[in-house]
């Protein structure tokens, strides 16, 4: 298998590798519990930890019965965690107990609203709704198990963000982590951007696996020694302790934004990074925390005059003067911060006409872009908006060079769809490393795949009942009329309420994680 | 409701039909176009989005997004149910009472700013669908309603100062709320049933109640706003 070359000829075939949240009984977003209430008759899952409190390898497999899942337990290590004040504006030290849900069944705290590879892919960062990160590491490959191609295992949980309470406004500020970006590894260390609504925070994960020990005038305690009793010069040794790993919030970018973020973006030169919400798009750098420029305001003088809000924004991956946003109605703007300081008038302006045999009531909600990414190459972006996915080459800006229906039968359904705010979902959509296939999420945890170059396209499921280890994954279709095949599933029975709006893509490997509600699938192409 | 496999057939046959009608009414090629558009269909959507709008300004913080999309959406419907030019003034919004009422009810001070404004702009509509209620002639029109394109004036409170009750912005907010509109609904069913007396049985002691309790809210309203506005001069 060579990394990077990801096409879907008919060799590719992918299968489960992993799973990891709690096992829910027919829990979906729609009816997840509120904290406190227990289910009956639920599964207990094993031990959260070792009694050590030493880092466990969290993924563990055990059969289950037939046709059984892989049980893995959520991580809770709560003595690896720690927070550490390094900074005056920073609360002081303190352990922060509030994110150990001690819980087998999901709640709502537990949906997962971000997915994120870093830069290598060796790790795989989630954000939930309750405000949580969780890291996962991949191990390093064994000769032993060629067949199991480096399995992420859970390596730092933290807090990010708290609910707050805005006392101006009266109003309270969601915890859930948005989005999270990684950056670029340049030391041991590991930094992440994490943001909810209003406030954006860069986090540094660090690992500990020496101590110092043998002080001269302190004790193994920390307590100062006598000094009568000093009659010898000692100097500290690092001794090896258990692996610990520490993630401290290092700096907090925040009371930027009077509207909700929706998207941060670190710019190539890895010094700014930017972060955009409803109206305003802000250039941020990494060191200066009480203030940021403002590089795009599209807000009104008079608000009754508002009619388009901005969804998502991006740096270009190699020139860091160039960004794009995507608007409300459609439309991609690409702007360069050399030509003015303030980029309300765009370089490039995206936008398709508008298909007149395709017109409703609903053409602007169903246009509206809810994901941009650019290409890794930096010559293509991307767009989601509810029913496609389009490819657009930056040096034409009339029409989308490609278009894929995601799931065109939904067409007819508009109506339905908008009447359940179903319409207004938000979905992702990624690039495979090597640009040639893109990815995203539908309902009844449905998620596509389209090979650029081929044309193909598949549909997979990302379910508990798919989950035997290394099980390939069968191809889904949805039956639009007429008579219904047996592995067919019609429309109607759908299940809008299991969605999968976040993905991502290992940026050198066929691996990809998939976020359903409060589970998160690891699926690996099948290597031989 | 889209839900996991089961769907009433007749929800079903239902929606199809109105999705069909629509269809036929946005169809350009269509015969059907040239009759009168079928108001059912796109009335229902119409008031589908104003409870969408409704509900998102009930947020204390609504979501920009859906809020744009849904007041755009509502403007194409509105649009396509009026495709005249001029919009002739209406005398009086027929339902706009009950809705008031019912929206006031739940509803803090600012929100019934902002529903008095789109109210304003819904009036517009109200007068040009074949609106079953009749005209009512209860007195004067709540504001003046011009002929102009519709500006749902919603949005304006949705700023760093929305829900803030010490905007500046506040005093205006209240100045095309006519009374008077309120007066003749609430006070005269609740003179009236005051005056029977205790013979009436308890249904209609009902009545009296729950207009009193009404009339007691927009008067803390009222007063409470007029204090903010007028701070209290020697002797009062």
């Amino acid at each position: 298998m060579i990394p990077g070359i990801g096409t879907l000829t008919q060799d590719t075939l992918w299968c489960f590798s992993q799973v990891k949240g709690t096992i829910e009984i027919g829990t979906t977003e729609a009816n997840v519990l509120p904290s406190g209430l227990l289910p009956s008759g639920q599964n207990k899952l094993g031990p959260w930890c070792s009694p050590t409190g030493s880092p466990a390898p969290l993924s563990c497999e055990t059969g289950c019965g037939e046709g059984s899942w892989i049980l893995v337990c959520r991580l809770l290590v709560p003595t690896q965690v720690s927070l550490l004040s390094m900074e005056e504006d920073i609360d002081t030290r303190k352990i922060n107990n509030s994110f150990l849900r001690d819980h087998s069944y999901a709640t709502e705290a537990d949906i997962i609203s971000t997915v994120e590879f870093n830069h290598t892919g060796e790790l795989l960062a989630t954000g939930d709704k309750g405000g949580r990160v969780v890291i996962f590491q991949r191990e390093q490959e064994s000769k032993n198990q060629i067949h199991r191609r480096g399995e992420y295992n859970v390596y730092s949980t933290f807090q990010s963000h708290e609910p707050e309470f805005d006392y101006l406004k009266s109003l309270e500020i969601e915890e859930k982590i948005n989005k999270i970006r990684w950056l670029p590894q340049q030391n041991a260390a590991y930094f992440l951007l994490s943001t909810n609504d209003k406030t954006v925070k860069l986090w540094k994960v660090s690992e500990r696996d020496k101590r110092p020990e043998g002080y001269n005038l302190k004790d193994e305690e920390g307590r100062l020694r006598d000094p009568a009793t000093i009659t010898t010069l000692r100097v500290p040794v690092l001794r090896p302790m258990d692996l610990m790993v520490e993630a401290t919030p290092r700096r907090v970018f925040a009371n930027a934004h009077t509207y909700h973020i929706n998207s941060i973006s670190v710019n190539s030169d890895y010094e700014t990074y930017m972060s955009a919400d409803d109206l305003r798009i802000n250039l941020w750098n990494f060191e200066i925390t009480n203030q940021s420029f403002n590089i795009v305001d599209i807000k009104p003088a008079n608000m009754e005059e508002l009619t388009e809000v901005i969804t998502a924004a991006e740096f270009h991956p190699h020139h860091c003067n160039t960004f794009v946003y995507s608007s409300s109605k459609g439309t991609i703007r690409l702007c360069d911060m050399r030509a003015s300081a303030l980029c309300d008038r765009h370089t490039k302006f995206f936008e398709e006409p508008e298909d007149p045999s395709n017109r409703s009531f609903f053409s602007e909600i169903i246009s509206s872009i809810s994901d941009v990414k650019f290409s890794h190459s930096g010559r293509y972006i991307m767009t989601r908006d509810y029913l496609t996915v389009k490819v657009w080459d930056l040096n034409m800006e009339n029409r989308p060079i490609e278009t894929y229906q995601v799931h065109d039968y939904l067409r007819s359904k508009l109506c339905s769809l908008y009447e359940n705010d179903c319409i207004f979902d938000k979905f992702e959509c990624v690039w495979n490393g090597s640009d040639s296939v893109i990815m995203t999420g539908s309902y009844n945890n449905f998620f596509r795949m389209f090979d650029r170059n081929t044309k193909r396209d598949v549909t997979l499921e990302a379910s508990r009942e798919n989950s035997k280890p290394r099980a390939i994954l069968k191809p889904r279709k949805v039956c639009v009329g007429g008579k219904r095949r047996k592995d067919e599933i019609s429309v109607d029975s759908l299940d809008f309420s299991k969605k999968i709006l976040h993905t991502a893509w290992h940026p050198s490997e066929n691996i990809i994680a998939v976020a359903a509600t409060n589970n998160l699938y690891i699926f690996q192409d099948k290597v031989n | 409701m889209l839900s996991k496999g089961l769907k009433r057939k007749r929800e079903e046959e239902e929606e199809k039909e109105s999705l069909a009608v629509d269809a036929l009414w946005l169809d350009p090629g269509h015969a059907a176009v040239a009759q009168a558009p079928p108001a059912v269909a796109s009335s229902s959507l119409f008031d589908l989005s104003v409870l969408k709008l409704h509900h998102s300004l009930q947020q204390s913080e609504p979501d920009l997004r859906h809020l744009v999309l849904v007041v755009n959406t509502l403007r194409r419907i509105q649009a396509s149910m009026a495709p005249a030019a001029a919009l002739p003034p209406v005398p009086s919004p027929p339902v706009a009472p009950s809705m008031a009422n019912n929206l006031l009810a739940s509803s803090d001070a600012a929100l019934s700013a902002s529903m008095a404004s789109l109210l304003e702009d819904l009036s517009h509509i109200e007068g040009l669908s074949q609106a079953p209620q009749p005209l009512a002639d209860e007195g004067p029109p709540g504001r003046s309603i011009g002929g102009a394109a519709p500006s749902l004036g919603a949005l304006d409170l949705l700023g760093p100062a929305s829900g803030c009750l010490l905007d500046d912005g506040l005093e205006g907010l209240f100045e095309d709320i006519d009374t008077s509109m309120y007066d003749n609904e609430l006070w005269a069913p609740a003179s009236e049933g005051l005056k029977p007396g205790p013979e009436d049985g308890p249904g209609k002691e009902e009545a009296p109640e729950l207009d009193e309790a009404e009339l007691d809210y927009l008067m803390d309203v009222l007063v409470g706003t007029q204090a903010l506005e007028r701070p209290p001069g020697p002797g009062r």
